[in-house]
This record gives structure tokens, C-alpha cells and sequence, in this order.
């Protein structure tokens, strides 16, 4: 009789959760919150400045909307690649996991690639922040000959907004890559800086920006030595609440930033 | 990882079974329906304010689906769901104060 009074379960012996779930998912919602703020400045900033400027540049031809749109359908296909890994993981489907978690980073670095080639067009036509290495030989676009003067606070919102963006994408890739491939990703993410690095001249923003990736790899070989783990179907779970919401940021940015400053003909 | 979060672990990922993928190619297909009439909106000729309001409107339908069901919130008990979401909102309403301001620099110098 004494042994029925005794807890059985776990649950038995520990307060169930205030918020019904696990804690590192929690705690994964407090950071994606105090982001978002990060985020909402960063748009309320842009909002307002294109308000309150009657002059606000328009730069954006169709083939700028176009390479967004391509942009937007990566990250919304890579939001349901993410969703897919999650499913996998929970059903203990190893293989399926690692396979939907690499079609997520692949429609992220296609994302990368795109806004990389969008940036390196509008610093070649003339479109830069003081803070860019001069680049040589160049002729500005009629659209940025003013600007820089007129209107400054659209390449410092452009370049600010979706710059911090697409750090959260190279941070959300290499996260992913963690979660999918552990020790083996650490060799390619080097190799992925020094591609990065050297296939870019050195007048480019992603010349030096390159280094995040070298940063990254330092960092994750340091975590995966001081705590090295397999990671279970809560960690694809956590990966994905981040990049779901790179997803989401994004669902915002893009009819700010470009579909506010199109250039109608 | 102690025996409780593990316990934890074990029934989310129950519950994750339980999830069909049908769903999420339907809130797939809506979002790329929703990019599409926001790039036709890009192209019409409106007031910058007008136009704002429009896209900003799809944007919250896009970022409720996603939200909802890629990030799985709707599964969640419903004080996670009011705490996280209404403190997010709040505050991020808090920082429209800054709009009339916007809006009172177009017209200085007229008068």
C-alpha cells in the first residue's frame, strides 16, 4: 500500500510547465521577441522615413521585383522544407530529417546569393553608404546621382534593414547546418568563408562581411567541443522557430523596402 | 537534460506526429497567392500612405499563417499564446507613436 502512495511518472514528481512546453522552446520565444523589436525599430525607422519624404527615390525596375519575388518564394519554400524536417524528426525519420534540413539551407543560400548579386547591382550603379570602399572606375546611375545627397536615409535604411536581415539568414544557415550535419559541417563552413572571401573583390561589402562565416565556424567548433551532442527532434524544433521567423521578418521587408520604391514606367 | 524536459520533449514530439502535412502546403500555396497580389499592388499607382496601409494589411495575414502554423502556435496552450503574442503586439504599437510625427513633416513649410 505504501508503494501506491509513491509518484510514478516524472510528471508526477516535477510542477508541470507554466506555458506547456519545454523550456529551451521557451526560451527560443523570449529571444524571437526582444529580435522582433530589434526588427520593428528597424521597420518603423524605414516606415517613417518614407512618409515623411516626398522625394523618396523609387530605384526599383522590374527586374529588381523580380529577383525579390524569386527571393521571397526561396524563403517561403525553405519555410515549408523546415516544417517537413521538423515532421521528420518527430517521426524519428533520420534520414528524411538531415535530407529536409539541407533542402532549407539550399533555398536559404539561394536567397543569400540573390541579395548578394541585388546589393553588388545597386553598389556598381551607385547606391552606397560612406563606409564602402570606393569603387574603382565607376559610373552612377542617373536614379543615384542625387540620392546620396538628397536623401541619404534611403541607403542607410536599405542597407541597414535588409544587411541585419541577411545576417540573420547566413546565422540561420550555419544554425542549420549544425543541427543537421554537427563536427562534419564545421570544414565546409570554412570552406564556404574562404570561397567567400576570395571570390569577392575587394572594394565588395561581402569581401570583409565574408568574416561572419569565419566567426560562426570559430564559435560553433567551440560549442560542439565544450558540449558536444546529437541533437533530438526539440533542437529541429527550436531551429525552426528561428528560421521561421527570418521567414517572417522578411514578409515585411520585402513590400517595404521594394515594393514601396518601385519604379513604375 | 533532466528527466522532466525529457518527458516534456517526448510528448511534444507526440504530438508532432499527430500533425498532418496537408495543412502546411496550404498555407504554403496562400503565401505565394499573397506575395503575388502584393507585387500587382507594387505596380498600381496609389498614394504612398494608401498603399502602405494595403501592403502592411497582407503582410499581417502572411505573418499570422506563418506564425499559426510553421511556427506551430496554434498548437500551443492558450497562455503561451496570449503572453507571447499580446506583449509583442503591445509593444510594437507602442512605437506607432512615432507615425504623426512622420506625417506632420510633410506639411511643414506649407502654412
Amino acid at each position: 500500500m505504501a508503494e501506491a502512495a509513491l509518484p510514478h511518472t516524472v510528471a508526477d514528481i516535477y510542477e508541470p510547465s507554466l506555458f506547456g512546453t519545454y523550456s529551451k522552446k521557451i526560451g527560443m520565444w523570449l529571444f524571437l521577441l526582444s529580435d522582433s523589436l530589434t526588427f520593428g525599430a528597424l521597420l518603423y525607422a524605414y516606415s517613417y522615413g518614407r512618409i515623411s519624404t516626398p522625394n523618396w527615390p523609387t530605384p526599383f525596375h522590374s527586374g529588381s521585383i523580380i529577383n525579390a519575388t524569386i527571393m521571397t518564394g526561396f524563403l517561403l519554400t525553405s519555410s515549408l522544407t523546415m516544417v517537413l524536417a521538423v515532421n521528420a524528426a518527430a517521426r524519428g525519420n533520420e534520414k528524411a530529417r538531415v535530407l529536409w534540413l539541407l533542402a532549407t539551407m539550399a533555398c536559404g543560400i539561394g536567397f543569400i546569393v540573390l541579395h548578394a548579386r541585388e546589393w553588388s547591382n545597386l553598389i556598381a550603379e551607385g547606391l552606397r553608404l560612406p563606409i564602402f570602399p570606393a569603387v574603382p572606375n565607376q559610373e552612377v546611375a542617373s536614379e543615384f546621382v542625387n540620392v546620396s545627397k538628397t536623401v541619404p536615409q534611403f541607403a542607410a535604411t536599405f542597407f541597414g534593414l535588409t544587411g541585419m536581415h541577411m545576417l540573420h539568414v547566413t546565422l540561420g544557415v550555419v544554425y542549420l547546418g549544425i543541427i543537421a550535419l554537427r563536427r562534419k559541417f564545421i570544414p565546409i563552413l570554412f570552406a564556404l568563408w574562404l570561397v567567400a572571401w576570395l571570390a569577392t573583390p575587394a572594394y565588395s561589402p561581402f569581401h570583409y562581411g565574408a568574416h561572419v562565416l569565419l566567426i560562426a565556424a570559430l564559435v560553433c567548433s567551440l560549442i560542439l567541443w565544450l558540449k558536444p551532442k546529437v541533437y533530438d527532434a526539440a533542437d529541429v524544433e527550436v531551429a525552426g522557430l528561428y528560421w521561421h521567423f527570418v521567414d517572417l521578418v522578411w514578409m515585411f521587408i520585402f513590400p517595404l523596402v521594394y515594393l514601396m520604391s518601385t519604379k513604375i514606367i | 537534460m533532466d528527466a522532466f524536459q525529457h518527458a516534456i520533449e517526448q510528448r511534444v514530439a507526440e504530438e508532432q506526429r499527430h500533425h498532418s502535412v496537408a495543412p502546411f502546403f496550404w498555407v504554403w500555396g496562400t503565401l505565394l497567392v499573397l506575395t503575388a497580389v502584393e507585387v500587382y499592388l507594387g505596380y498600381q499607382n496609389m498614394e504612398p500612405k494608401r498603399m502602405l496601409t494595403m501592403l502592411m494589411g497582407l503582410s499581417l495575414v502572411k505573418a499570422t499563417l506563418i506564425i499559426g502554423y510553421f511556427m506551430h502556435m496554434k498548437y500551443e496552450v492558450s497562455r503561451m499564446k496570449w503572453l507571447t503574442m499580446s506583449s509583442l503586439v503591445f509593444c510594437l504599437a507602442m512605437m506607432m507613436v512615432f507615425f504623426p510625427d512622420a506625417l506632420r513633416i510633410i506639411s511643414l513649410g506649407v502654412r
